[in-house]
């Protein structure tokens, strides 16, 4: 992909890109099978950079307002605003980090900015072959606000323009009564609104609904999906909030797996493949020797192996060989390094590639030494804490 | 006089016992006036302050995504990285063998023979949060110039503006981000406001903004700062914070809080429910300076109170927890038992966060959520004692929007902890002085 395609296209071909993995998963027809469903939902992929939503469900389009393609692409944080309750978001990033499942009330916003309280309940989908998350589903039900609390006990609540009675709940109507009307400026001032009974049902029903359909369009494409983990991920697959947390680093570098035959790579950035030109898939699982050729130095390579079986990081220049269109070589100024996890021993190498041509120091950025070494910190961080999960 | 012995950690290089510590001599690069000239750090200008927004139409913008690592980040991590290969550091921390521990909570466990240092404890004074700056002692215009990562400073710009290279001149009172050389975790920093200043270790409206700034540059709810005020395990009395990246969330940020009041300028302060260590949760205000200056004004009174605290700047700068404490008074009244003693674990910000650091295998294999809570919860003052320091904060808070300049020592009666010291804001205390700090059995 050209640095210089206009944003807009940029966006588009992303949009398609993330679409892509997803049929890929499953067999034809899940999006119509999906949107067939009448829940609000959406579908995240922690493998592509930024944690994206790459389904939206009619239903969620319908009730934030959003169309299709202003969604797909976006992050769920797109939907929270300035009232949204901190402890909440906090649940859900170490839901997802933890690779549970969780079950909040929170309050999003829509596309008009209007605020809404609704009950996010959110679970993780796993591959059955290997043992990681696939997806994250996520369901979203509004909330009534019929029960509606906030720290101190309801007498403390601000009416403003509410009805009173609504407000306090009456109970006798509760499945039939209508959403709150509620000054918008009271909704976002609750300090929580608690789900119904009724609500929290709706919620496990639809993920229920969402996957048993993915489920059974992943049986027919042969790479089954289940809401459990039937078995423990297999060693050359990152968790998925290891690779979370690696997708915001936007430099060109990979993790290799020292302890698997061959030192294979096992995690690739998407600016690593832009410059060298090559498709995920395709260097996932080998060696970085790929990138090597007929006049790339061999003692380059020897100093770059003592280091490794030293245990000590090293920069050197080494002459590269792309797979982009032109074929072309360029200078990779590359630095490596041992990574360890929180065992204290090492887990993975770090290699960070920096195109030699990059060397030009703009004044206003940081020196490109600096740059490449802010990678294997970032690296450093994400691996240690990832490992430290209790389970 | 309230003392207790302890071994100070090492954050620089070139800290050395108080004692022997007469002869500054030079060829060390250090910020005293014998090296400043001609000392060169990149800067680092951070965005002017915006009022966050009420009632602002939503946009999607950057926060559509999950953000990529930020500009300052790279910065605090890339210089940290360059260090650490540099061998500055008194050992890898990475190496460190780290855990968390099974329960509700979630401490953080972390095995480091190597942070302690294996000397002889030296005296601390207790009893007195504010004391004057001694020049005599370590203090960080003795750091070499290689423990310096960049300069930071509040910019006026509404873009961050860096500087590759820029003069440290003292006339602009620069700020400075160093290492510490005995790190909790990777990327452990130092802020030091105005470092050429030399302002003793307590809390001014200008520095906790500072403070608050650069959490909200990091972007980041994983990078969080601390400050220990004297009598909460600050180790050197030049005023200074601390940060480092954990990557996942504190058991002090998931405890329930609930609300107490909300300030006139919309700052909004809770109190946690059950946690070991009592403390007060800071969030919201009208803008960031709000905030900043509540928790300010909080601060000087616990200062003036002669009142040891913790302060922890969580959620990239949108929540302050202020947690007063009296673990190091129990501890020269002999009142912690000689098994927690033992463990030489001094609850300090990173502690009562729930992040320990445990210097014996013993420790660190025996550790559950019970110990920590046991040891946190010395730390802690008693109901009754936190609602009287409460009443006094919210007073303060009340009263005053302005900084009041202290200048030198402030005068306290001599003698036993029990008196409550210089109390210029009023509120009588209930049964006298004794209910300070007693742990109710």
């Amino acid at each position: 992909m050209s640095i210089t395609q206009s944003s807009a296209s940029l966006f588009t071909t992303a949009t398609e890109e993330k679409e892509g993995a997803f049929n890929a998963r499953y067999s034809l027809w899940i999006k119509e099978a999906l949107d067939e469903l009448p829940h609000s939902f959406t579908i995240t992929d922690p493998f592509i950079s930024g944690h994206p939503i790459v389904f939206a469900s009619p239903g969620f389009l319908k009730m934030t307002g959003y169309s299709r393609e202003e969604v797909i692409g976006r992050n769920g944080r797109a939907f929270q605003g300035p009232k949204t309750n901190r402890r909440s978001i906090m649940e859900i990033r170490e839901a997802i980090r933890e690779e549970r499942s969780v079950q909040v009330s929170i309050l999003n916003y829509r596309k008009s900015g209007s605020p809404f309280w609704m009950l996010f309940h959110m679970i993780p989908v796993f591959g059955n072959g290997d043992g990681r998350v696939i997806h994250f589903v996520a369901v979203q039900v509004p909330i009534s606000g019929q029960k509606m609390r906030n720290g101190s006990g309801c007498s403390e609540l601000v009416f403003g323009s509410c009805r009173r009675e609504v407000c306090l709940g009456s109970y006798v109507h509760q499945e039939r009564a209508l959403p709150v009307e509620c000054d918008e400026q009271e909704l976002e001032n609750w300090e929580h609104c608690e789900a119904s009974e009724s609500e929290k049902l709706k919620s496990a029903e639809a993920v229920g609904n969402v996957l048993s359909v993915l489920t059974r369009y992943s049986e027919f494409a042969g790479r089954l999906v289940c809401g459990k983990r039937s078995c423990l991920r297999v060693a050359d697959c990152l968790s998925s909030s290891l690779v979370i947390s690696l997708g915001r680093i936007k430099q060109s570098f990979v993790l290799t797996n020292p302890y698997l035959p061959d030192m294979p790579i096992v995690y690739a950035s998407d600016a690593f493949l832009t410059l060298t030109g090559y498709k995920r898939h395709e260097v996932l699982g080998q060696n970085c020797r790929f990138l090597s050729g007929v006049d790339t130095d061999s003692s380059v390579l020897y100093e770059m192996k003592e280091c490794i079986l030293k245990g000590q990081p090293c920069t050197v220049q080494i002459l590269n060989y792309s797979n982009r269109k032109d074929k072309s070589t360029f200078w990779n100024l590359l630095h490596i390094s041992p990574v360890r996890n929180a065992s204290g021993k090492t887990a993975y190498f770090v290699g960070v590639q920096m195109e030699a041509s990059c060397k030009d120091i703009e004044s206003k950025e940081l020196r490109p030494e600096t740059r490449q070494l802010s990678v294997v910190g970032a690296v450093r961080v994400a691996v240690r804490s990832s490992f430290m999960v209790t389970c | 006089m309230l003392k207790i012995k302890r071994v100070p950690t090492v954050v620089s290089n070139y800290q050395k016992d108080e004692a022997s510590d007469e002869s500054v001599g030079c060829g060390r690069n250090c910020l005293g006036a014998c090296c400043l000239n001609g000392a060169r750090l990149p800067l680092y200008s951070c965005k002017k302050l915006e009022k966050s927004g009420t009632g602002e139409k939503l946009v999607i913008s950057h926060e559509a995504r999950e953000p990529p690592v930020a500009f300052l980040e790279s910065l605090v991590l890339g210089e940290w990285e360059d260090r650490f290969q540099r061998g500055l550091f008194r050992y890898d921390v990475t190496a460190c063998e780290t855990k968390v521990i099974p329960g509700k909570y979630g401490f953080v466990a972390q095995l480091n023979e190597g942070r302690h240092l294996k000397k002889r404890p030296t005296e601390f004074r207790v009893d007195k949060v504010l004391q004057s700056f001694d020049g005599n002692k370590f203090n960080f215009t003795k750091v070499g110039q290689e423990e310096l990562l960049f300069q930071f400073e509040a910019g006026e710009d509404c873009d961050v503006q860096f500087f590759p290279c820029m003069p440290l001149d003292a006339e602009n009172s620069p700020s400075v981000v160093a290492i510490n050389v005995s790190p909790i975790e990777y990327g452990h920093v130092l802020l030091i406001p105005r470092v050429l200043d030399c302002l003793p270790q307590r809390i001014d409206h200008k520095s906790l903004l500072l403070a608050l700034h650069m959490a909200a540059e990091a972007a980041n709810p994983y990078f969080r700062l601390g400050y220990n005020s004297l009598g909460a395990f600050a180790t050197i009395n030049h005023l200074h914070f601390q940060a480092y990246y954990l990557a996942m969330p504190f058991p002090l940020e998931k405890a329930p809080s609930k609300k107490m009041i909300t300030t006139v300028s919309g700052v909004k302060i809770s109190e946690l429910v059950n946690y070991p260590v009592r403390s007060l949760l800071f969030e919201g205000g009208n803008s960031m300076q709000d905030l900043s200056d509540t928790v300010s004004d909080a601060c000087v009174c616990l200062q003036e109170n002669n009142i040891p605290f913790n302060i922890l700047i969580s959620d990239s700068g949108r929540q302050i927890f202020l947690m007063p404490q009296c673990y190091a008074e129990k501890q020269a009244l002999g009142e912690v038992s000689p098994e927690l003693l033992e463990t030489q674990v001094n609850p300090a910000v990173w502690e009562i966060s729930g992040h320990m650091v445990l210097k014996r295998k013993e420790d660190y294999e025996g550790a559950s959520e019970e110990n920590a809570w046991r040891l946190l919860a010395e730390a802690s003052l008693s109901e009754e004692r936190f609602k009287e320091v409460n009443a006094l904060i919210f007073e303060a808070i009340g009263c005053s929007n302005q900084e009041e300049e202290l200048e030198g020592i402030l005068v306290q009666p001599s003698g036993s902890v029990n008196q409550t010291g210089n109390r210029t804001l009023g509120g009588p205390i209930a049964n006298g002085a004794a209910s300070e700090c007693l742990v109710l059995q």
